[in-house]
């Protein structure tokens, strides 16, 4: 046993800010000093905040310091490792690191169920999830439960998906457990594609055993013996990490034939998406591992009794399957006394944009804006103000700095705020609210697969009148027209996708309607980078 | 012959998948595109969609319904390096739109282009989920963060060395 550890912060983000380099430096390092007979250097995941520099914590230590060159890992090992002395100018604030960790106090503002490995353990090492109660609530429910306990367990602790539609996690394997068929899927929505949103991959990539773990114990309760996680083609780091849980998983017994010695079999594999938001949509995402173009289908029938092949499937996101093993081993009551009286637990959020501490923090469900984006978020760089806040994703709510009070839960989209996957988007003075609507309807218009035609037609003229609005050429009638755009949308178009785009169109356009008239009166836009008459260069 | 090498390789893919990741008949035809791809460079090239068709027990037709689907699939040739840009608001308020025009200038080409040289493909793409470095851009598999112009010009005369190195 080493005396002294020090954890490297090693995830997508922080790989692009040479983690892996630091981490062999650091290693070197030690060697060179001597060292490596007390002191090992190993790999996490993310702790949830992004920097400039990458997060290093020494323990026992529990220092923690962001290292942004050479120098200063070389400041670390000669000062910490060597001679025993914390190296102030690098170490971080101790409240950001709080703030982050997870504590064993389940009811303080610093919740981690979901994230609680996240950053602890070596991803790719399946012993270091076990040494953390891993595999022990799929033995529980093995040896224990009946798959119906199982069930019951999750409607009384009103776990709700955490996807953004917020449907009941109990209710949905229910219904599948009811149904008479046998054959039954279990599938992982891991097609993370929502703008701004990027909690699943440091989930998969920090912690991948959860998700197989969850999945496994969902077969068990809704009978199924077939699963499939359903993760983008872009997200290489998660599909390395999950491939190599999954084959650990199957060498130690937890997927495959007779789990732990019982009757009950699993299996799984990974698909891979290949580009296309829309295969979010649980539907689609369906008809995309039959092998077709990803194009949602009618519901009903609901997934549950009718999904892949036609047969009873579950489909769940990457973050509600983290949080079962959890609550099966901590019990309903105990997820329940965390949250709001519709929306119990933990919500991870990602906070993005003009903010100081972008990244990732869970928190109990009903946090305000506000906190997330000052307590949590530290508020803007560059002593700018604040001019709107999206929640919840492109798909989600463009909101004025006096709404920021409101609680983020799956009630809060009824006073205009939603919560949707938990993208906290901060804009500051410098951006155009025409802008930001152009920029979301231009995604949206990208993204429509081109089934019915509420979607496919609707996003092209968002963008279109959009774009003559931007440009100065807009009337004030084309704000009316939006807004029945956006109605339209909602009443008439066939999926979620289509559906969702009302919500920042018309968020945006009520909340800063008089951003939009300005635009419309040739003011001139002070802080639009777009509103120049040169026109930006695209070679043919 | 090359070629005849190549589609080879391509019936050795299909089978290890389907050997390795098959639970239903029909769920592997995106995995299968997806390292089929890789062999030819960025394009699934007719001769191989055919032989996938063939494998999978698939119409041809549908395998191209699904190639022309989904924006990682090409069936027109690319270049060596696919750069693909976010194109999506949490870049775009961190200084995506200056990217995108850094993008332009350097490469002189638009989005869906293929530089004169054959070595870059300009696309754009959906959020990356690296939203925590933003802006941010792919190339092939490598992400970049944390993307200045500057930053970007270096990181493309990076790539065109090492392509011109390898022709």
């Amino acid at each position: 046993m080493k005396t002294q550890t020090v954890l490297v912060s090693v995830d997508s983000g922080s790989v692009l800010k040479g983690a892996r380099y630091y981490k062999e430096l650091f290693q070197e390092l030690v060697n060179q000093y001597n060292l490596d007979s007390m002191v090992e250097v190993l790999e996490t995941g993310s702790l949830g905040i992004y920097r400039e520099g990458v997060l290093v914590s020494i323990f026992p230590d529990g220092v923690y310091y962001e290292v942004c060159s050479k120098d200063d890992v070389e400041k670390v090992v000669s000062e910490h490792l060597l001679k025993g002395r914390a190296v102030s100018a690098l170490m971080i604030d101790e409240e950001i690191i709080k703030k982050n960790q997870p504590t064993e106090e389940a009811k303080t503002s610093e919740t981690r169920i979901v994230l609680r490995n996240v950053g602890v353990i070596d991803p790719l090492v399946i012993e270091e999830y076990i040494a953390r109660d891993g595999y022990m609530a799929l033995g529980k429910v093995l040896s224990a439960m009946k798959p119906s306990d199982v069930i019951d367990i999750l409607k009384e602790s009103a776990l709700r998906g955490r996807g953004g539609a917020g449907f009941p996690t109990g209710k949905k394997w229910e219904f599948t457990a009811k149904t008479d068929s046998d054959v039954k899927y279990i599938l992982c929505n891991a097609d993370e594609g929502e703008p701004g949103t990027f909690k699943d991959r440091l989930i998969m990539e920090g912690d991948p055993h959860a998700v197989i773990e969850a999945m496994a114990i969902a077969g068990y309760s809704v009978g199924a013996s077939k699963g499939y996680i359903y993760i983008r083609g872009e997200y290489y780091g998660s599909i390395d990490n999950l491939n190599k849980a999954i084959q650990d998983a199957y060498e130690w017994g937890f997927l495959g034939k007779n789990i732990l010695g019982t009757s009950f079999s699993f299996d799984l594999t990974i698909r891979l998406g290949a580009g296309a938001y829309i295969c979010g949509e649980e539907t689609a995402l369906i008809e995309s591992i039959e092998g077709k173009p990803g194009r949602p289908r009618f519901k009903p029938p609901y997934p549950p009794v009718a999904g892949l092949y036609q047969k009873p499937t579950v489909v769940n996101n990457v973050e509600t399957f983290a949080n079962v093993p959890w609550i099966i081993l901590n019990g309903a009551k105990a997820f329940k006394e965390i949250g709001t009286p519709s929306s119990s637990g933990t919500k991870v959020f990602t906070l993005v944009g003009n903010i100081r501490n972008r990244g990732l923090v869970e928190v109990p469900m009903g946090t305000s804006v506000f906190d997330l984006v000052y307590r949590y978020g530290g508020g803007l760089p560059g002593g700018k103000s604040l001019k709107m806040v999206q929640t919840g994703g492109t798909a989600g709510t463009f909101i004025r700095p006096d709404q920021l009070n409101v609680k983020l839960d799956y009630d809060s989209a009824k006073v205009g705020v939603s919560i949707g996957s938990g993208v906290i988007l901060v804009m500051d003075e410098d951006s155009c609210s025409v802008e930001a609507a152009k920029v979301a309807m231009e995604f949206f218009e990208h993204e429509s697969c081109g089934k019915c035609t509420p979607c496919r037609e609707g996003t092209r003229m968002a963008v279109s009148i959009l774009e003559g609005i931007s440009k100065g050429n807009g009337k004030e009638s084309d704000l009316d027209l939006l807004l029945r755009i956006s109605d339209t949308m909602e009443e008439t178009a066939f999926c979620g996708l289509g559906q969702a785009v009302a919500m920042p169109l018309r968020s945006i356009i009520e909340n800063f309607r008089e951003d939009f008239l300005k635009h419309i009166r040739k003011e001139p836009c002070p802080v639009c980078v777009y509103e120049k008459p040169k026109k930006r260069k695209t070679p043919a | 012959m090359v070629v005849d090498q190549t589609l080879e390789k391509v019936k050795d893919i299909i089978e290890a998948v389907k050997k390795e990741q098959s639970l239903e008949e029909g769920d592997i035809l995106i995995n299968c595109l997806h390292k089929v791809q890789d062999v030819y460079q960025n394009f699934v090239p007719s001769e191989a969609a055919e032989i996938v068709a063939e494998s999978l027990n698939v119409p041809l037709s549908k395998v191209y319904e699904v190639l022309t689907f989904y924006t990682m699939f090409s069936t027109k040739t690319r270049g060596t390096f696919i750069i693909r840009v976010c194109n999506s608001l949490p870049c775009h308020v961190t200084g995506g739109a200056k990217i995108i025009e850094t993008l332009f200038e350097e490469l002189k080409v638009g989005f869906g282009g293929t530089t004169e040289d054959g070595l870059f493909t300009l696309e754009k793409t959906g959020c990356l989920g690296l939203c925590g470095v933003g802006p941010v851009i792919m190339i092939n598999d490598q992400f970049y963060g944390n993307l200045t112009p500057e930053r970007v010009v270096e990181i493309i005369a990076g790539y065109r060395k090492k392509g011109r190195a390898g022709t």
